[in-house]
Parts: structure tokens; sequence; C-alpha cells
């Protein structure tokens, strides 16, 4: 007995644990001073930057790199490529995960908790883009939640109401597909009520359809990201289902965001010809813009092709994590580094370290759950109950 | 780069003309990309890990 309680409080004592818990316990003391001192105890918010790194990377970021939910289940599910069947789990949990803690980030933004439920059923702004996108990150949250229930209930063992809710999977992929491409737009359409104020190498009236279209490869490459460290660190809890069909997995999504990321370099350069804006090019922004264009899109696309055409997983799993940092990147480019660029440097936004450590804080959260479910539920493998490999089942 | 417009008109013309131009190069450039990345596809089965 005492060797076992040794030898658990040893297995708890892993570094992960103890880093996660300095993070979880600083983000606690930081959420108290958010929520009883007010905003301005703990960012650099002001009147000229209103909204910051928590719109900036939690929200926007957030959104963008769960797009891998509604990309996995619409390729499996709409698309037939079942092929991909191993992945949408995984992907959905992720995307779930993600809009959670997009909701969670911001409460710390807007405060007043209680009143979130307000836009959506007391008093709704019709006629505000961000009235659609609260809309739609409340009803997809809601598919997600019921997309994912079936591993719960396999897990808790309620046939049942899993047989029900399996049922209804194509219903809420196509749900799922409609409400991302909305809100996905949106928050890029957000932005163009500033034309003034957003550097015009970002501000375009395409600004919905880069979102959009930028949304689709970071989901790809968020889902290709996030198997590549499940199979470093959760590889006991995978099948071999799993196993097998993860390299299929990563090609075929390296393929397909190579060729959207060829796509959207070219309804960029398309912007950049409609508002005559060649002659930025050539400023210190111009070189920033190059940087994130090509540098965290033209270079990961050529790095996917090449995976894929020499079958190099290597190649795409060093492409889909610069993919992923080129998405966060671009929003935060969007929303915080070109946003207000002719504002002298002194009034520039700059956030705090209690600003970063809360967003920190929330990804932590997000890593620690989706741990805490992945080696529980049946997520990166197969329910005996319920495999595919048996007759009759089916799962989703 | 710097062309100076008079009008409306002059600005959509030119902007325009231009666009057009990088669809034509676009029409071209993505199909031979998408080449590029499948031409590959039936030869073997195995990959690098």
């Amino acid at each position: 007995m005492t060797d076992n309680g040794g030898q658990n409080v040893r297995k708890l004592w892993t570094p992960f644990n103890v880093i996660v818990g300095i993070i979880l316990a600083a983000g606690a003391v930081l959420t108290v001073m958010r929520f009883t001192q007010g905003i301005g105890a703990v960012t650099n918010l002001d009147n000229n930057n209103p909204w910051g790194l928590w719109i900036g990377f939690d929200l926007l970021c957030g959104v963008a790199l769960a797009a891998g939910g509604y990309v996995t289940s619409a390729a499996c599910y709409i698309f037939g490529l079942k092929r991909y069947h191993s992945a949408v789990r995984p992907a959905i949990l992720t995307a779930f995960l993600g809009y959670a803690l997009v909701v969670l980030a911001l409460h710390y933004d807007v405060g007043r908790p209680w009143r979130l439920p307000y836009p959506i059923f007391v008093s709704q702004g019709t006629s505000s883009l961000l009235f659609e996108v609260g809309l739609c990150v409340f009803l997809y949250l809601t598919v997600l939640f019921i997309e994912f229930t079936p591993a719960a209930f396999e897990w808790l063992g309620f046939k049942k109401i899993r047989a029900l809710v399996v049922k209804l999977t194509l219903i809420l992929t196509i749900f799922g597909v409609v409400l991302s491409t909305l809100h996905q737009s949106s928050l890029g359409a957000l932005f163009m009520i500033a034309p003034s104020k957003l550097h015009p190498l970002w501000y375009s009236s395409y600004l919905p359809v880069y979102f959009f279209i930028s949304s689709m490869f970071a989901g790809m490459s968020m889902v290709i990201f996030e198997s590549t460290l499940a199979h470093r660190y959760l590889s006991r809890h995978m099948d071999d289902t799993h196993h097998q069909e993860a390299p299929g997995v990563a090609l075929g999504f390296a393929k397909a965001a190579a060729f959207v990321m060829a796509g959207y370099l070219g309804i960029k350069l398309i912007g950049i010809a409609i508002d005559d804006h060649w002659r930025l090019l050539a400023t210190g922004w111009g070189v920033w813009y190059l940087v994130e264009v090509i540098g965290f899109v033209a270079f990961p696309a050529f790095l996917f092709a090449m995976g894929v055409r020499e079958r190099n997983l290597i190649f795409v799993r060093w492409a889909a994590a610069w993919t992923v940092l080129g998405i966060v990147l671009n929003r935060l480019n969007i929303s915080v580094i070109a946003f207000n660029y002719h504002l002298p440097s002194h009034e520039r936004y700059i956030p705090s370290l209690m600003e970063i450590g809360t967003s920190v804080f929330i990804v932590t959260l997000g890593i620690v759950i989706y741990r805490f479910i992945t080696t529980r539920m049946p997520v990166l493998h197969e329910h005996p109950d319920y495999s595919t490999h048996s007759p009759g089942q089916e799962r989703t | 780069m710097n062309t100076l417009f008079f009008t409306l008109q002059d600005f959509m013309v030119h902007t325009k003309g231009i666009t057009y131009l990088i669809m034509g190069g676009l029409l071209v450039a993505l199909p031979l990309f998408w080449w590029f990345l499948t031409d590959r596809d039936d030869e073997n089965e195995t990959w690098r890990q």
C-alpha cells in the first residue's frame, strides 16, 4: 500500500503536472483580479484599443483553429471520405473545446458573465455583425456538443441515447458547415467597420472571404498538428485503426491544405490589385505583410506540396505547425499589430503580462481538459462495443 | 506602380485590367499546382515518418 501510494505521488509530480499546476494557479489569481478589480487592473486596453490580445488571440485564433471540426466532419460525412473517419472525433473534440474556451475568454474581455444570454434571448442587435457571430457561436457550440456526445455516451454506457444522436450525424454536420461559413467570415467582416484604423494592406472588402478560406487550411493544419502531438504524447490511448489511418489523414489534409492555400494566395493577390496597393509593398508594413503572406502561407503551402509529393510526413507536420503559427500571425496582424497603425508608438497597444498570462491559462486549461477526455473516453480509439469493424455498427 | 488617376473610371479600368491578368495567370497556375500535388499519387503507398 505504501509503495503504491509513493508511486502515485511520484506520478502526480511529473514536469507536465507541475508546470500546468503553476499556470492554473496563476490563472486563478488573474481571474479573481479581473472580476474583482475590473478590466483595467489586468490589461493595457484603452479607448483607442478596446480589443486586445484576448480578442486577437483567444477569440480570432481560437475560432480559426477550431475549424478542423467542420472541415473533418464535412470531408467524412458530406464528401464521403471515410478514410478520414478516425480523425473526426479528435477534431470535433478540439473544435468543441476551442469554441468553449473562446466563450470563456470572451467573459474575461466583456465582463459581467451573468449577462451572456442577453444578446441572444433578451436584446438582439440584429443589424450587428457581432450579433450574428454571437448567435452562430452559440448555435455551433451546441452542435459541437451534440456531435461529441456519442463518445461520452459510449463511455457512460448509454446505448439508446447514443444510437439516437448517431442518427443526427449528417444533419449536425450540415448545420456545422453552414454555421461555420457564416461566423468565420463574419469575424473578418467585423474589421470592415474600421477602414481608417486597419492598415490598407490588411484592410480589404474581401476580409470575410480571407477569413473563411484561411479557416479551412487552419482547420486542416490544426488536425495534423494535434494528431502529431497526440501520437507523441497519447499514443498508448490509440488503437491500431487510428495508427494505420493517421498518415493517410495527414497526407490527404496536407494536399487539400496546400491547394486551398494556393487559392488563398491568389485572392490575396487580387485584393492588392483591386485596391491598387502595390506601392505599399515597398514600405516597412509591406515587408511585414510579405513576411506573413510569403513566409507563413506560400512557404508552408510549398512544404505541404513537397511533403505530399515525397510522401514525407516530417515535411507535412512541420508545414502544419508553421501554418498554425501563420494563422495566429494573420489574426494578430489584423486585430492588434496593423490595427491603429497610424498612432504614435506611445499610444500603441502592447498586451500586459497579465493579459498574456490569462491567454496562456486558457490554452493550458484546454490542453488539460483535452487530455482528461482523451485518456478516458473513446476519442483516439474505438469503444469495443461500438467498433465500426463489427457488423451493423456505425460510429460518429 | 505610382499611376496617377484623374477619374474613378481610370482607376477601375486600370485595377480591373490588372486583376483580369492575374486571374488569367491563376487559371494556368492552379491546375499546374494541382498537377504538381497529384502526379505521384499512384507511384507508391508508403511514406516516410
